[in-house]
C-alpha cells in the first residue's frame, strides 16, 4: 500500500475516488467530488498515486486529467493536453516557465480503494 | 554601505537583480515603492485581460527581496528628500538615511486638459489599479474609446477588445498611428489590419470635450464631429515623475526629467536617476531596454566605489529599435525608420493582400542600412537590426533582405556567421554575439536553455532566441560537433535510431522500448513519438492496452480536443465522394448530439462540441451507417482530395476520383512522423491543388505524373515532379517506397516539405532513392507497406467493440454518466461555439 502523505494523516478527510483497477496505468483519470474535479494520476512504473486539481490554470481548461505523465530529471510531470505547459506532480509548481501552479491532494490506497485527501 | 532605491518598477527591480549579483560586501539596499505590488512587467499589461493574474506579470516575488536581503516597503512613496543631509522621509513616516539613493521613480501617464476628464467611465493605462478599475466598469459599457494611437494605445484598444468590448474606436491626435514608430503608409497598413479586428480607428483628430452627466456618454472633437461612448481610456503618452527631484532642488528638464550624465548622475553626486525618469541628452527613454542599460551604469559606479579598477560604463544613448506583437501583428522600427532626402534611397515593399509592409532606408552608396519599418511580418527583424548596428556591408541586391526567401537561399541559419563578435543579439539583457558563441565554446552549453541560464540572453521578450539557436548550432557545427538530435531526457537517440532499434528488437510497446532502450520514465516528447513509431513498424491498434497512455492525447480519445475540452469527429469520405444517404446520417447524427458542422478543406464534415462520453454512441451510428475514422486526430494520412475529373468532367483527362478513393483507402491510417496529405487531379488546371500536398497526383493523356513534398500551412511551398507518365501500379508504388522513405528518415513532427529541404541532394537524390533504387531498398520498402495496408482496422470500431477501451470515454470516473458541467457553448449563425478562453 502507498501513501505518499503520511504526515497528514491527523487531520485528513479521505474521500473514496474509485477502485484501483479503475484509473488507467501510468496516465489519469478525473475524479467529481462535489462541484470539485479532481484529476487522479496513476503512475504505475513508480508505483506512486498523485492527485491535482483537473484545471489547466494556463486557460483554465478541465483537461489535466487527459493529460500524457512522466518525468523531467526524475520529478513526476503531468503535461496538458491543449498547450503542453508541464505541471509537477509533487509540488504543483509549472515546470514550463509560467508562474502559476496546481493544487495537489494526498493520495492513499487501501484494499484496492483509491482515496483523496480532500481536507485541504 | 546604504543604498536606497525609490520606485519599485522593472527598472528599479532590474537594478536591484543586478546590484545583488555582484556580491558586494557591506550593502544594504532599501526600496521604496508606492504600488501595493511589487515590481510587475508593464510590458505585458495588455495580457492581465487576456487571463493572466496580477502574480503572473510579477518580477519577482516579496520572497525574492527578503533572500537577497533587500528591505522591501510597498504602498509607501517617498515624501521628500534632504539631499545636503543625504536623508528622505517616507508617507508612513520612514525617515531613511542613505549613502546612494536611486530614483527610478518611471513615468505617469500624461492627462490631456479635456473638458470632462473627470467624468466616471474615463480611466488611465498605466498600472494594474488602473487595469481593475477598468475591467469593473467594463460589464457596463458596449462602446469603447481609447485616446492615443501610440504603442500603449493600441495596447488598451487590444484590451478593451479582450475585454468583450467589439465596438472600439482609438482617436489620434497626430496623422498617423504610432508616429515614433511607423511613417504614413506603414500607419496606414496598420489601420486595415485593426479595422478587420473590429477596430474603428480616427487619425487627425483632436477631442475637444467629454459629454455625459456624472458618467461620460460620447466625446466632441474639435471638427464638430461627435461619437457615442461608455468607456474612455487615456493614453496619450508619458510624463516622467520628477516630482521627489524638483522639490529638493535637483536640475530637472522638459516636463520635469531629471537630469543626468552618462554616468546616470544628477546634479547632486550621491543621487542617481535611471529609467523613464532620466533625462539624458534632452531624451527621455520610454523603453525597458535602454531603461535596463541605465541600470548597469549605476551597478558599475557602485562597483567602482568597491574596486577602484572595475570596469567604467557609460550610457551613450540607446537605439530606440523595437518589434512588437500588436493585437496579433508584427510591428517593428529600427534604426533611423523616417530617413529620407537625396543621398538616401529607400526600398519598399506593400503587399495590401497579405497586410505586409516593408521599409528598408539605404545610404546612397548602396552600402550601409540606415533603417527601416516592417508591418504585417517582421521575421527578418533581427537580421536587419544587426546589419544596421553593424553597419555591415550590403549584399549587391538589398532588395533581398526584405523579399521572403527564395527557393534557393533556404538555408537554415545562414547568416549567423556574418556577424561581428560584438553583435548584439539579445538587446533586452546585452548579450552579443561573442558571449553566446563562449557559452558554447568554453561553458559547454549546447541547448537554448542551457545558454539562456547561462547568459540570460533570451530571457526578456523571448525575439531573439531564433538567432540564438543558430548561433549555438553554428558554433557547434565549427567546433565538429556532431549535433545529434536526440529525442530527450528519456532515449540518446535520434527518431531514425530508435526506428531501426525497435524493429531489430521487434518492440511492441512503449514501455518495452523505454526499458530496453531508454532510461527513466518517459515525457510528453517521446511517448507520442515512440508511439507513433510502433504504429509506423507494426500498425497495431494504438490504444492497446499498455499503450493507451502512450498515445498523445488526440490518439488517446480518437478524436480532436477542441476549446472548453469537447472533441470533433471527422468521418473517413474518400476522395471526398458520399452518397446522399450518407450524407443524411450524418446531418442526423449531428442534429442529435448537437454537433458544429463544417466542411473542411479536405472534402470532408467536421462535427465539433462532441463530449468525451458522446463519443463511443456517435461512432456506433457513423460505423453503423458504413464509415470509418477519418484519423483526422492522427499524425496519419488525412485526406486524398480530387477533382470529379473524366466521368464529368469535360476537360477530364482520367478518372481523379476513382483513383483518389484508391489511394486514399490504400494509406488510411499509416501513421508517420507529421501528417500526410494528398490530391488527385483530372487534368493540369489541376482543381484538387494536388501541387500543394505531400504528395499529389495530376492526369495526363498517358496516366499520372507524381509530384511530391509539397505544402500549405504557413511556410505554402509547391510540391517538386518526382516522375511522369505512369500507369496506376507503378504510381502506387513509388508512394509506397517514398512514404516508407519519409516514414523511417524524418525527424519527430517533420511535414515532408521540410523533410526534402533538409535533405543533401534534394529532389534529385530523393527521385534516385525512389525511382532508380539506389539504395537497393525498394522491395523490402513495398513489402513493409504491403504490410501495413494489410493490417489496418478501423480504430473506432474497434474501440467500441471492445468493452475495456470504451469505458475509458468518460469524463468522470466516479459518475461516467455526467457531462463535464464546465463545459459552455455559444450560439453563432443558428449552430453553438465553444466560449472564449477565460
Amino acid at each position: 500500500m502507498i501513501t505518499q502523505n503520511e504526515t497528514a494523516v491527523k487531520n485528513s478527510q479521505w474521500f473514496t475516488a474509485c477502485k484501483v483497477e479503475d484509473v488507467v496505468e501510468n496516465g489519469g483519470v478525473c475524479v467529481k467530488y462535489g462541484n470539485k474535479q479532481i484529476a487522479l494520476f496513476y503512475f504505475t512504473r513508480r508505483n506512486e498515486w498523485y492527485a491535482t486539481q483537473n484545471e489547466c490554470p494556463h486557460k483554465k481548461q478541465m483537461a489535466l486529467s487527459r493529460g500524457m505523465i512522466g518525468t523531467k530529471n526524475e520529478e513526476p510531470k503531468v503535461a496538458c493536453p491543449f498547450h503542453k505547459k508541464t505541471f509537477s506532480l509533487v509540488t504543483g509548481q509549472c515546470l514550463s516557465g509560467d508562474e502559476c501552479s496546481l493544487k495537489t491532494y494526498p493520495v492513499k490506497v487501501e484494499n484496492g480503494f483509491v482515496y483523496i485527501d480532500v481536507s485541504q | 554601505m546604504r543604498i536606497v532605491v525609490v520606485g519599485n518598477g522593472m527598472v528599479g527591480y532590474k537594478f536591484c537583480e543586478k546590484l545583488v549579483g555582484k556580491n558586494l560586501p557591506d550593502l544594504q539596499i532599501t526600496v521604496f515603492g508606492e504600488e501595493q505590488y511589487p515590481a510587475y512587467d508593464r510590458v505585458h499589461l495588455s495580457e492581465f485581460f487576456s487571463g493572466k493574474k496580477a502574480d503572473d506579470l510579477s518580477l519577482a516575488s516579496r520572497s525574492w527581496y527578503q533572500e537577497k536581503g533587500i528591505e522591501l516597503h510597498l504602498g509607501d512613496p517617498v515624501q521628500y528628500i534632504k539631499p545636503s543631509v543625504k536623508l528622505l522621509h517616507t508617507f508612513k513616516g520612514y525617515i531613511k538615511h542613505y549613502d546612494i539613493l536611486i530614483l527610478a521613480t518611471g513615468s505617469s501617464a500624461f492627462v490631456p486638459k479635456i473638458e470632462g476628464i473627470e467624468k466616471d467611465g474615463v480611466f488611465l493605462y498605466r498600472t494594474i489599479e488602473d487595469l481593475h478599475l477598468i475591467q469593473s466598469y467594463a460589464p457596463k459599457a458596449n462602446k469603447g474609446t481609447v485616446i492615443g494611437g501610440g504603442l500603449l494605445g493600441l495596447e488598451a484598444a487590444k484590451a478593451l477588445l479582450d475585454l468583450g468590448i467589439s465596438n472600439t474606436h482609438v482617436i489620434e491626435f497626430a496623422p498617423r498611428l504610432m508616429p515614433r514608430q511607423l511613417d504614413e503608409v506603414g500607419s496606414e497598413m496598420l489601420m486595415t489590419t485593426l479595422a478587420q479586428l473590429g477596430l474603428t480607428i480616427h487619425t487627425n483628430t483632436n477631442t475637444s470635450r467629454i459629454t455625459g452627466d456624472d458618467c461620460i456618454t460620447g466625446l466632441e472633437f474639435a471638427d464638430g464631429s461627435s461619437i457615442e461612448t461608455d468607456i474612455l481610456v487615456v493614453s496619450a503618452g508619458i510624463r516622467p515623475r520628477g516630482e521627489l527631484a524638483i522639490d529638493c532642488g535637483l536640475e530637472t528638464g522638459m516636463n520635469g526629467g531629471i537630469v543626468v550624465n552618462s554616468r546616470m548622475q544628477t546634479s547632486d553626486t550621491s543621487i542617481y536617476a535611471i529609467g523613464e525618469c532620466a533625462l539624458y541628452n534632452e531624451m527621455i527613454y520610454g523603453l525597458v531596454a535602454p531603461g535596463y542599460d541605465m541600470a548597469e551604469v549605476v551597478v558599475s559606479e557602485i562597483c567602482r566605489m568597491f574596486d577602484a579598477s572595475a570596469a567604467t560604463k557609460l550610457f551613450t544613448g540607446f537605439d530606440m529599435s523595437t518589434k512588437l506583437k500588436l493585437v496579433g501583428t508584427d510591428v517593428a522600427s529600427f534604426g533611423d525608420p523616417f530617413a529620407n532626402g537625396k543621398n538616401i534611397s529607400n526600398i519598399v515593399l506593400k503587399d495590401t493582400v497579405k497586410g505586409v509592409y516593408k521599409r528598408i532606408n539605404v545610404s546612397a552608396d548602396g552600402k550601409y542600412l540606415l533603417g527601416g519599418v516592417l508591418v504585417g511580418d517582421a521575421s527578418q527583424y533581427n537580421m536587419l537590426l544587426q546589419t544596421c548596428r553593424n553597419k555591415i556591408l550590403l549584399p549587391p541586391h538589398p532588395e533581398d533582405l526584405v523579399l521572403p526567401a527564395r527557393e534557393a537561399q533556404k538555408e537554415e541559419g545562414a547568416g549567423v556567421q556574418a556577424l561581428p563578435g560584438d553583435a548584439l543579439i539579445c538587446s533586452c539583457e546585452g548579450v552579443s554575439k561573442d558571449i553566446i558563441c563562449q557559452s558554447v565554446t568554453e561553458h559547454g552549453c549546447e541547448t537554448v536553455d542551457a545558454i539562456k541560464k547561462c547568459t540570460k540572453a533570451g530571457t526578456g521578450c523571448g525575439g531573439c532566441l531564433p538567432m540564438v539557436k543558430d548561433l549555438m548550432v553554428y558554433t557547434m557545427k565549427q567546433q565538429g560537433k556532431y549535433i545529434r538530435n536526440v529525442l530527450c531526457e528519456h532515449f540518446n537517440y535520434s527518431r531514425q535510431e530508435l526506428f531501426d532499434l525497435i524493429k531489430l528488437h521487434e518492440l511492441k510497446t512503449y514501455d518495452a522500448v523505454l526499458d530496453q532502450l531508454g532510461k527513466g520514465d518517459g515525457c510528453e516528447v517521446c511517448k507520442p513519438s515512440v508511439s507513433s513509431l510502433l504504429a509506423s513498424l507494426w500498425n497495431e491498434m494504438v490504444l492497446k492496452k499498455g499503450n493507451d497512455t502512450a498515445q498523445d492525447s488526440n490518439d488517446r480519445f480518437l478524436a480532436n480536443i477542441q476549446r472548453g475540452g469537447t472533441y470533433s469527429v471527422v468521418p473517413r469520405i474518400p476522395g471526398g465522394e458520399i452518397t446522399p444517404e450518407k450524407l443524411i446520417v450524418i446531418g442526423q447524427v449531428a442534429q442529435k448530439y448537437g454537433l458544429y458542422t463544417k466542411i473542411t478543406g479536405g472534402q470532408r464534415i467536421d462535427l465539433f462540441g462532441a463530449h468525451v462520453s458522446d463519443l463511443p454512441l456517435i461512432w456506433s451510428e457513423l460505423t453503423a451507417a458504413g464509415f470509418e475514422s477519418g484519423h483526422a486526430y492522427g499524425k496519419a494520412l488525412r485526406t486524398v482530395k480530387s477533382c470529379v475529373g473524366s466521368t464529368w468532367c469535360r476537360f477530364g483527362l482520367q478518372d481523379s476520383v476513382s483513383f483518389a478513393i484508391r489511394v486514399e483507402e490504400r494509406y488510411r491510417g499509416v501513421r508517420a512522423p507529421h501528417k500526410i496529405k494528398s490530391a488527385v487531379s483530372g487534368c493540369i488546371r489541376e482543381c484538387a491543388e494536388a501541387q500543394s500536398k505531400d504528395f499529389g497526383i495530376i492526369a495526363t493523356e498517358k496516366g499520372w505524373n507524381l509530384y511530391v513534398c509539397g505544402n500549405g500551412g504557413s511556410k505554402p511551398q509547391h510540391a517538386l515532379l518526382l516522375a511522369t507518365d505512369l500507369d496506376d501500379e507503378t504510381c502506387l508504388r513509388y508512394i509506397d517506397r517514398f512514404l516508407m522513405f519519409y516514414i523511417r528518415t524524418a525527424d519527430p513532427l517533420t511535414r515532408t516539405a521540410t523533410w526534402l529541404n533538409k535533405m543533401e541532394g534534394g529532389i534529385d537524390y530523393l527521385r534516385n532513392v525512389v525511382v532508380n533504387d539506389s539504395l537497393g531498398m525498394a522491395a523490402q520498402w513495398e513489402q513493409e507497406m504491403q504490410a501495413l495496408v494489410d493490417a489496418y482496422q478501423c480504430e473506432w470500431k474497434t474501440a467500441i467493440e471492445t468493452p475495456e477501451i470504451r469505458k475509458r470515454f468518460a469524463h468522470f470516473i466516479n459518475a461516467p454518466q455526467e457531462k463535464d458541467p464546465t463545459v459552455q457553448f455559444e450560439t453563432l449563425r443558428a449552430q453553438k461555439k465553444a466560449a472564449n478562453w477565460k
